[in-house]
């Protein structure tokens, strides 16, 4: 809780305790929160009997979960899955329990996403313990004392933690490439300036079902991805990893064996060592050094690492959760249990166990399967493609010259001659004028109308031919059609050329 | 001798003719193809006027004085939002022109040939000269020509004439149709190609030849009216791009009666060009050429799906504020804005988002507007530059990636039920997918729906706001916010 997201709640109507000295490590004194209108509790003991809603960072212990009384909220990350014994108690209690860590993704509830603010901020700090720990640039520099080649970074994973370490890494100059099970990351991955290693696997996995997260692979997909790993291992300098599937233990993806296989000095930090960690030598919450020399990070708490930017996102996070619970902004929480984010947090409520959640109304991300078959195509197809294409095209042009020619021989038979040299003029600019009206641009269809319908004033000529002849009744037929069709030849030419003059380059 | 000079300079005439359509595939190369044009015409008339047949000096030189002040006259006086009108009015001319020559080819083809009979061939000259040389086969071959060129020109004419009126404003521009409908112009077209054979052959009829022919442009200029009488006001830009096409297959039908190669060349190029542009036309609605032709959009149409949600209205002030935080716009301009003479406001708006940095575009649907290409003519003469003026292939694309959108005065062109409903009479037809961007404007007059009498689901969409009023008006209001 900030002062700042304090403020917030009060305007919702909340009032709003903290317990002495929480705000300490995150840079906010009691002063601070007594200065936004915010009650200090002596201990957490008191804390807990004053409100009706206690909001935590943690999954609480059963300490905690035991002060608490009928009625009571709590808001904090739970994992209801892991913590079934947890998650009975508070059921037991009447707790109505609230897990920010099973807020459903969905676009509404992104505000209110606390694995993803914290994931963000564990990635940024992964590469930074990274280069901490790195004894070299991360970029590459040419200076005269000679060339540093940049640092290679690979993140294995591209969740939210993958993205902003892609991001971390790129920023520092390093070269990025980063592995997903899910292929509709890579541009997601290339967005953010990384290379995506492309695994070529029949048996692609559609992440856009499971909800964004990445589900378990099969044995032959992970063969391939370890063998993938392996090529990598002796050229990257940093390796991040930060796969986890929801409801498991970490995948081992970083074996022994390619560590053993790094270069001296190179570093990995393993995001998911809270949860056994992708590396095999991970040990959570230690950084050890391998006989190779490779730096293995397994801290568990970047994000605590990092407290007052911590503190400010899951302030924010529980703040529009608590708005959202307050949709009369009056103070009173209004326990919304159709409400799709509401329900999918909420684990524990009046006494029953609530978890797991039925899925969502609303799809989480859309899916995106046809995508992937156009990719496939290959350079082969293509060709097979465009050849069955050239040759309706040639047929359809064959037929059209056949039955051309056809009628052509049926005039030469019955017209005569003189007819026929005319009609190949005729003929041929026919052809002439298809040929050059394609390329006309679309904008300039105006002017060619007009410049067409001054040419066709080339009628003209036949009343010029016909006016010094014969009867009056021609001569003055004549007159008007050679009146007529100048007005239509002046006016077509100068208007185009106005209509012309007009069009100008910025 | 001087027969050779002047088909030597009507070869050079029909290579500046083809170099002039050729040369419209570029802005800057148009600006010299209309010189070849104006080049290849004067050579070509004054070789005309040079070789045999021509007389009357005095007469000849007194009408094309008189014609060309006058197409002078109505091309500097004309607005360019008047340009439709314009060419309509110019094709009737070629149409007509047509039905005389034809006539005078026949008037004069029964002189020369009661003339024959009586013996004294060698004293004709020019185009009498042409035909005393003809045989009985030619002569029929004649025949078939001059109903052709009286029929198209018939056509042409009084299509053109409707076209104008329509286009004016002078004529009501929904669709209109006798009782029978198509069965009419049916009946006419029979009893023209009764007469045609009638007089081709010169059997069934003892009156002058030149009757049946008078009858023939009569029943065709019938056709011509009534057809395009039934065709909507949004399908215009396909009948002028239809009529033009007439007008040139008229001047080519009459070059055969005449025997002249330059004006076969010349017309069949502009039949080609009017040809094409139709078929570019019907393209960009999604339509055959035969369902324009026969009358479309004109009548009430029952809308297939009802539409939910609301059109929600904005004012300049909030248009402004969007526009000033906004970095890409489109602008997609239709034929409200030619209504109501915006496009100089609009160039001013766009002038001054440029200046503030802002990266202002102009989407041109193929079917924008009232004749093929009029957007781009009208953004030209507001002195609009080009090269941001791109046309619906080109900027499709980006709409997605777009901060505001200002639809002015468009509606079937960016109407999303071309493509999300199946019912719609327009599905099917490309359209600029703007509702894709972040925030679209719509300046319209009102709630009423636009020429196709097709209701948009643009206008109730969430990221839509209506901005009522005259187009220009609302933008002039708008310019001083911006920047």
């Amino acid at each position: 809780m900030t002062p700042s997201s304090a403020l917030h709640l009060a305007k919702l109507g909340h009032e709003v305790f903290v317990e002495a000295g929480a705000g300490i490590a995150a840079g906010f004194s009691d002063a601070d929160y007594e200065k936004a209108g915010v009650m200090v509790a002596r201990s957490a003991a008191d804390l807990v009997k004053a409100v009706d809603t206690v909001v935590k960072v943690r999954q609480p212990d059963e300490v905690e979960l035991r002060r608490m009384k009928n009625g009571q909220t709590l808001l904090s990350f739970f994992y209801p899955g892991q913590n079934e014994a947890l998650l009975k108690l508070a059921g037991e209690l009447g707790v109505t329990a609230i897990a920010m860590d099973m807020v459903p993704r969905i676009s509404r509830a992104q505000k209110m996403d606390a694995l993803s603010s914290m994931a963000n901020i564990a990635g940024y700090r992964a590469v930074i313990e990274a280069a901490n720990n790195f004894g070299r640039f991360f970029t590459g520099q040419v200076t005269a004392a000679g060339k540093v080649p940049p640092a290679k970074v690979l993140v294995i994973g591209a969740g939210v933690a993958g993205l902003a370490a892609i991001g971390a890494a790129r920023s520092l100059g390093a070269i990025v490439r980063a592995f997903d099970v899910r292929p509709e990351v890579a541009e997601q991955i290339e967005s953010m300036g990384g290379e995506f290693l492309f695994l070529d696997f029949s048996d692609q996995q559609d992440g856009a079902s499971t909800g964004g997260y990445a589900a378990p692979s099969s044995p032959a997909f992970r063969a391939k991805q370890l063998e993938l790993f392996r090529s990598q291992a002796p050229e990257v300098d940093v390796v991040i990893t930060t796969a986890l599937i929801p409801g498991r233990d970490a995948p081992k993806l970083w074996t022994a064996d390619m560590v053993a296989a790094m270069k001296t000095g190179s570093v990995v930090v393993d995001l998911a060592a809270e949860r056994g960690g992708n590396c095999d030598l991970t040990v959570p919450n230690e950084k050890i050094v391998t006989d190779n020399g490779v730096t293995v990070v397994g801290y568990t708490d970047f994000p605590s690492r990092m407290g007052a930017q911590a503190s400010e996102l899951y302030a924010n996070n529980i703040r529009h959760f608590i708005a959202d619970l307050t949709p009369g902004k009056d103070g009173i929480v209004n326990h919304n249990m159709e409400d799709d984010v509401i329900r999918g947090a909420t684990v524990t409520h009046n006494g029953a166990i609530t978890f797991p959640p039925p899925s969502p109304k609303v799809a989480a991300i859309a899916a995106q399967k046809p995508k992937a078959k156009t990719k496939e195509t290959t350079a082969e197809e293509r060709r097979a493609r465009e050849l069955a294409d050239f040759k309706a095209q040639t047929r359809s042009q064959f037929s059209l010259l056949g039955i051309g020619a056809v009628l052509m021989l049926i005039v030469g038979l019955y017209a005569p001659p003189s007819f026929l040299s005319h009609f190949i003029v005729f003929v041929l600019a026919c052809f002439v004028g298809f040929q050059v009206i394609w390329n006309v641009r679309h904008s300039l269809h105006t002017p060619l109308m007009a410049v067409t319908n001054a040419i066709s004033g080339i009628i003209i000529l036949g009343a010029l031919l016909q006016i010094g002849l014969g009867s009056r009744t021609v001569v003055v037929l004549s007159a008007i059609s050679v009146l007529i069709a100048t007005i239509n030849i002046v006016g077509g030419f100068l208007v185009t050329r106005r209509m012309l003059a007009m069009f100008q380059k910025s | 001798m001087e027969y050779g000079l002047t088909s030597a300079i009507y070869v050079v005439a029909a290579i500046l003719f083809i170099l002039s359509l050729g040369g419209l595939s570029g802005q800057e190369s148009a600006k010299r193809a209309v010189w070849y044009g104006i080049i290849g015409m004067a050579l070509a008339v004054f070789a005309t006027l040079y070789g045999a047949g021509a007389g009357n000096w005095y007469l000849t030189v007194a009408m094309i004085a008189v014609g060309a002040l006058a197409g002078w006259f109505a091309a500097n006086r004309v607005q360019m939002t008047e340009m439709p009108q314009l060419v309509a009015a110019l094709h009737s001319c070629v149409g007509l022109a047509a039905v005389f020559i034809g006539i005078n080819a026949e008037l004069t083809l029964v002189d020369v040939i009661a003339i024959r009979g009586s013996g004294a061939a060698e004293n004709f000259t020019g185009f009498a000269a042409v035909l005393a040389h003809k045989t009985s086969a030619e002569i029929a071959m004649l025949k078939v020509e001059v109903f052709l060129g009286i029929f198209i020109g018939a056509v042409t004419f009084t299509g053109s004439i409707v076209a104008f009126g329509k286009l004016a404003g002078k004529i009501d521009g929904k669709s209109k149709k006798y009782p029978g409908g198509h069965a009419l112009n049916a009946g006419a077209a029979l009893i023209c190609l009764a007469l045609g054979v009638a007089y081709c052959t010169g059997a069934g009829i003892t009156a002058p030849s030149v009757t049946a022919l008078i009858l023939i442009a009569v029943f065709a200029g019938f056709i011509g009216w009534h057809l395009i009488m039934g065709i909507g006001g949004a399908d215009m830009p396909v009948v002028v791009s239809m009529l033009n096409s007439y007008s040139g297959w008229a001047a080519a039908a009459i070059g055969f009666t005449l025997g002249n190669d330059l004006l076969i060349v010349t017309g069949a190029l502009v039949g080609s060009s009017g040809a094409i542009l139709s078929y570019i036309m019907c393209k960009a609605m999604n339509r055959s050429f035969v369902s324009v032709i026969l009358g479309g959009f004109g009548g009430p149409q029952q809308s297939t799906t009802q539409i939910e949600g609301e059109q929600v209205a904005i004012d300049t002030d909030g248009v402004a504020a969007t526009l000033n935080e906004a970095e890409s716009v489109i602008i997609v301009p239709g034929y409200g804005m030619a209504v109501s003479q915006a496009q100089q406001s609009v160039s001013e708006l766009t002038r001054k988002l440029r200046a503030a940095g802002k990266e202002v575009r102009f989407a041109i649907h193929p079917v924008a507007g009232r004749l093929p290409g009029h957007m781009n003519v009208l953004l030209a003469e507001a002195k609009v530059p080009y090269d941001i003026v791109l046309e619906m292939d080109e900027i499709n694309d980006d709409f997605p990636s777009t901060d505001v959108v200002i639809v002015i005065g468009s509606n079937d062109i960016v109407n999303p039920a071309a493509q999300e409903d199946a019912a719609s009479p327009i599905a099917g037809m490309p359209v600029l997918e703007v509702w894709k961007a972040k925030t679209v404007f719509v300046s319209k007059r009102g709630q009423g729906t636009g020429y196709s009498g097709i209701e948009n689901s643009l206008f109730f969409k969430d990221n839509t706001r209506m901005l009522y009023g005259d187009a220009k008006k609302s933008i002039d209001q708008l310019v001083p916010m911006v920047g």
